[in-house]
C-alpha cells in the first residue's frame, strides 16, 4: 500500500481491499471480522447480525433522498441482505460548526421516517461538532443490529445453474448524486433509488434454502458486487446485457458523464442468487412489492470462465466485467 | 425500406457473415478515437469478427498521447500554493515520469485539484476564487478544442483574469501522417472518429484515400455504426477501391461545423508539440494565440519541456501507435493495473489498455 490515502482507497474497489487486508485485518483480525461480510454474525442465544456504515455523501440533499435516509438504508440493507431482520440502529452525527438547523431538522426527520419504514429503532447515538472548515457540513455513522433469520445464506451456497436476479433498475443512486453535484450539468430526471430493501429480502426468505445469497450493489455497482460473488471460486456469472433493467434517464446521463451504469451505485436494490427452478417464483415475490416492480432475471451462474463475470452484450458479443478499479464516483454514500 | 444501419443493428450476425465471405487475407484496421476503443471493447466486437480481421487502436486517446514530460510540468504547477488545477477526471491518475506521482496523489498531499466537466466549470471556479490562479488542463482533439477556445473568449468577456489554459490540444491529421510515414506502418484501413469529423467535416479525412490510397470510413459510436463501418472498409479493400465513406451522416456534415472551427481559429494557432511515442510533430498542436497570451498557463508560469531520453519500461508509446496490443505488453494486468499504472493507456477512461482491462475478452 502507498504511504498516503488517496480517494481511490474509499471507492470500494481494489484499493479498499488492499487497505482492509494490509492495514486493518493484521491489527484487528478476529473470527467475525475475518469473514469480511457486509454484516457480522455474532454468537449468542439469539443469533445477531451486526453492521456499520459511514455516510459522507456530497451534496447531502440529492434528488430522491438525503444523507439521513441514506444512513438508515445503508445499514438496514446490509443487515437485510445478510439474512437479518433489522432491529436496532445507532446514529452518530459529526456536524461542522455553522451547519443550518433547518437542514439538520430535515435530515433527522428523514432518519425518523426511514427508520419507521424499515421497522428499526434508533436506540443510541452521539453528536460531535468540529470547527468550521474541518468537516463538510455533516457526516453520519450508523451501526445496526438484526436478528439472524437465514443462517444458510452464503457465498459458498452459490451453485452452477443458479439464477441471478436484481430487484430494480441499476445505478440510479450514483448517477443522481453525480448530476446533483455539478450545477453546470443539465438537470436530469434521475432520482436516487435510495430506499430500504428489508421487505424484498424478507419476501425472498420464503424460498427457504433455495435462496443462496443476497447483496446490495452499492459502491462499485452491480458489476463489482457480482464479481465478489464468484471471485476465487470455480464459478462464473453470465449476465445478459439486454435483460439489465436500465433507467433511460440514468443510462443517458451515464453516457454523457462517461460512466457505466453497471459500475454506478444503487442504494435501494438487491441482487440475489437462487436455485433456477424458483426463479419465476422469486421474480413474482419481488414484483409483489412496489419497490420490486422493476425486478428482472439478469443472468445465471455457469463455469464458463471461473471467478469472472461475463456480459453477453446486446450486440451479440461477450466480454468480462472486471471489478471497479479506483473511484468511479467519490462520495456518493 | 430499412437503412443499412438499421439492418446492421437488427442482424449483426448477417454482417459478420458478409465480412467472413469477403475471404480477405490478414487485415489490420485502425481506429483513432478513444470512444471507438471503448465502444468496440464494451460491445465485445473483436471476438465476433473473423480471426483475420484485426482492430487496432491508434493515437486516439488525447490523454494517452500527452507525454510524461508534460505531465511532469503539470504536477509541478499543481505543487504551487497559488494554483488550482481544474481538469477532466481522466487526468487525475495519469502518472508522470516519477512513478506513483499523479494529480490524485498531489491532491492527497495538499494541492488543490478540482474535477470539472467542461472548461466553463473551470471558468466559474476562477470567478469564485479570485485570489487563486485556476489552470484548466485543455486536453483533447478537435472535439474539445472549440469549447476550450470559447472559454477563453468568455473569460475575456467576463473579465476573469485568473483563468489560464494549459493547452495540450491536438489535431488528428498530422499524427496520422506521422504514423503512415513510419516504415513499419501496417494498417490497411482507418475507422475515422465521428466526433472529430463533426467539427472538421468529411474533408478532414479525405487525405487518407486521396494522398495515401488508404480506405477510410467516418463512423459513429454505436456497435452497429462500427460494425457497418468495418464492413465498408473491408469491402473497399476487397474491391481495391480506396475512398472516404461516411456512415455517420446523422451527425457529420461534409463541411463540418464552421462556427466551431471559427472559434478555434480565433483563439488557437497550430504549433509543434510533443506526442507520446510519436515525438515532436510540427503543426500538430493547438496553442493559444498571442492575443490571448494572458490566459496561457505555459507563458504565465514559464512552463517549458523537451523530449527526454527514454521512457523507461512503459510501452504506452508503442500501444498508442498500434504496434503493441495491451495483452502483449509485459506489464499489462500484472505490474500495470488501473490502481497502479505505469502509463496513461491504463488509466485514461479512453485508454486502449483501460478498455482491454475493463472489458476483457472472454
Amino acid at each position: 500500500m502507498e504511504d498516503t490515502i488517496t480517494l481511490d482507497f474509499g471507492s470500494g474497489g481494489k484499493k479498499t481491499s488492499a487497505l482492509i487486508e494490509e492495514l486493518i485485518l493484521p491489527l484487528l483480525s478476529n473470527e467475525a471480522l475475518d469473514e469480511l461480510d457486509d454484516g457480522a454474525v455474532l454468537a449468542g442465544n439469539e443469533k445477531l447480525v451486526f453492521s456499520t456504515d459511514s455516510f459522507v455523501v456530497d451534496p447531502y440533499f440529492f434528488p430522491g433522498g438525503d444523507i439521513g435516509k441514506l444512513a438508515v438504508c445503508g445499514t438496514v440493507n446490509d443487515l437485510a441482505v445478510s439474512g437479518g431482520e433489522p432491529k436496532y440502529l445507532s446514529l452518530g452525527l459529526i456536524l461542522e460548526e455553522g451547519f443550518p438547523r433547518k437542514d439538520l431538522e430535515r435530515i433527522l426527520s428523514s432518519v425518523a421516517r426511514t427508520a419507521k419504514e424499515a421497522g428499526v429503532m434508533v436506540v443510541t447515538g452521539d453528536t460531535k461538532v468540529v470547527e468550521r472548515g474541518k468537516g463538510d457540513g455533516i457526516y453520519i455513522n450508523t451501526s445496526g443490529i438484526g436478528f439472524l433469520r437465514a443462517p444458510w445464506l452464503s457465498r459458498k451456497a452459490i451453485r452452477e445453474g443458479d439464477a441471478v436476479l436484481i430487484s430494480g433498475t441499476i445505478g440510479c443512486h450514483g448517477t443522481a448524486v453525480m448530476l446533483a453535484r455539478n450545477e453546470n450539468l443539465v438537470e436530469g430526471n434521475v432520482l436516487s433509488d435510495c430506499g430500504p430493501v428489508h421487505r424484498l429480502a424478507g419476501k425472498l426468505l420464503e424460498l427457504g434454502e433455495d435462496l443462496h445469497f443476497m447483496r446490495d450493489p452499492t459502491r462499485g455497482g452491480a458489476a463489482t458486487t457480482l464479481c465478489e460473488f464468484v471471485e476465487g471460486t470455480d464459478l462464473s456469472i453470465e449476465l445478459d446485457e439486454k435483460s439489465l433493467p436500465l433507467d433511460p434517464a440514468a443510462a443517458g446521463a451515464c453516457e454523457i458523464l462517461g460512466l457505466d451504469p453497471l459500475y454506478s451505485a444503487s442504494e435501494g436494490r438487491l441482487l440475489c442468487v437462487l436455485a433456477k427452478e424458483r426463479a419465476g417464483e422469486a421474480l413474482a415475490l419481488l414484483k409483489s412489492l412496489p419497490e420490486g416492480e422493476g425486478a428482472a432475471l439478469i443472468g445465471r451462474v455457469t463455469r464458463r470462465s471461473p471467478g469472472k463475470v461475463i456480459i453477453r452484450t446486446a450486440f451479440g458479443g461477450a466480454r468480462i466485467a472486471a471489478r471497479l478499479a479506483g473511484a468511479q464516483l467519490p462520495r456518493i454514500c | 425500406m430499412p437503412s443499412e444501419l438499421e439492418l446492421c443493428r437488427a442482424h449483426p450476425q448477417e454482417y459478420i457473415k458478409k465480412i467472413a465471405a469477403l475471404d480477405l487475407p490478414e487485415v489490420n484496421l485502425m481506429e483513432v478515437c478513444g470512444t471507438h476503443t471503448m465502444a468496440i471493447a464494451k460491445a465485445g466486437l473483436r471476438a465476433m469478427l473473423p480471426p483475420n480481421v484485426h482492430l487496432l487502436s491508434g493515437p486516439g486517446c488525447p490523454v494517452c498521447v500527452t507525454p510524461a514530460e508534460v505531465i511532469d510540468e503539470i504536477l509541478k504547477l499543481a505543487g504551487r500554493p497559488d494554483v488550482v488545477i481544474a481538469t477532466y477526471g481522466d487526468m487525475i491518475r495519469v502518472p508522470g515520469s516519477r512513478r506513483g506521482w499523479n494529480l490524485g496523489k498531489m491532491k492527497a498531499s495538499g494541492s488543490r485539484v478540482e474535477v470539472v466537466y467542461s472548461p466553463v466549470d473551470a471558468l466559474d471556479l476562477a470567478a469564485k476564487n479570485p485570489e487563486k490562479k485556476i489552470v484548466f488542463l485543455g486536453v483533447g482533439f478537435e472535439t474539445t478544442a472549440p469549447g476550450t477556445a470559447a472559454s477563453v473568449l468568455l473569460a475575456e468577456e467576463r473579465g476573469v483574469s485568473n483563468y489560464y489554459v494549459f493547452s495540450m490540444l491536438k489535431t488528428v491529421e498530422p499524427a496520422l501522417r506521422t504514423l503512415i510515414a513510419d516504415p513499419e506502418f501496417n494498417v490497411q484501413g482507418f475507422l475515422c472518429p465521428g466526433h472529430v469529423a463533426v467539427i472538421t467535416g468529411e474533408k478532414g479525412f479525405s487525405f487518407l484515400p486521396e494522398e495515401y490510397g488508404i480506405p477510410a470510413v467516418i463512423s459513429g459510436f454505436e456497435p452497429e455504426d462500427i460494425l457497418l463501418s468495418v464492413y465498408k472498409l473491408l469491402l473497399q479493400i476487397h474491391e481495391k477501391r480506396p475512398r472516404l465513406e461516411n456512415t455517420y451522416t446523422r451527425a457529420v456534415a461534409p463541411e463540418g461545423n464552421p462556427l466551431a472551427e471559427s472559434f478555434m481559429d480565433k483563439v488557437l494557432a497550430r504549433e509543434s508539440d510533443l506526442w507520446r511515442g510519436l515525438g515532436e510533430i510540427p503543426e500538430s498542436a493547438l496553442m493559444l494565440r498571442p492575443a490571448f497570451s494572458r490566459h496561457d498557463a505555459k507563458l504565465a508560469f514559464g512552463v517549458s519541456y523537451k523530449a527526454s531520453e527514454g521512457t523507461g519500461i512503459c510501452r504506452c508509446g508503442d500501444v498508442i501507435q498500434g504496434r503493441l496490443s495491451p495483452a502483449a505488453c509485459p506489464l499489462f494486468g500484472k505490474a500495470c493495473t488501473p490502481e497502479d499504472p505505469y502509463g496513461p493507456c491504463m488509466v485514461s477512461s479512453e485508454g486502449t489498455c483501460a478498455a482491454a482491462y475493463k472489458y476483457q475478452e472472454v
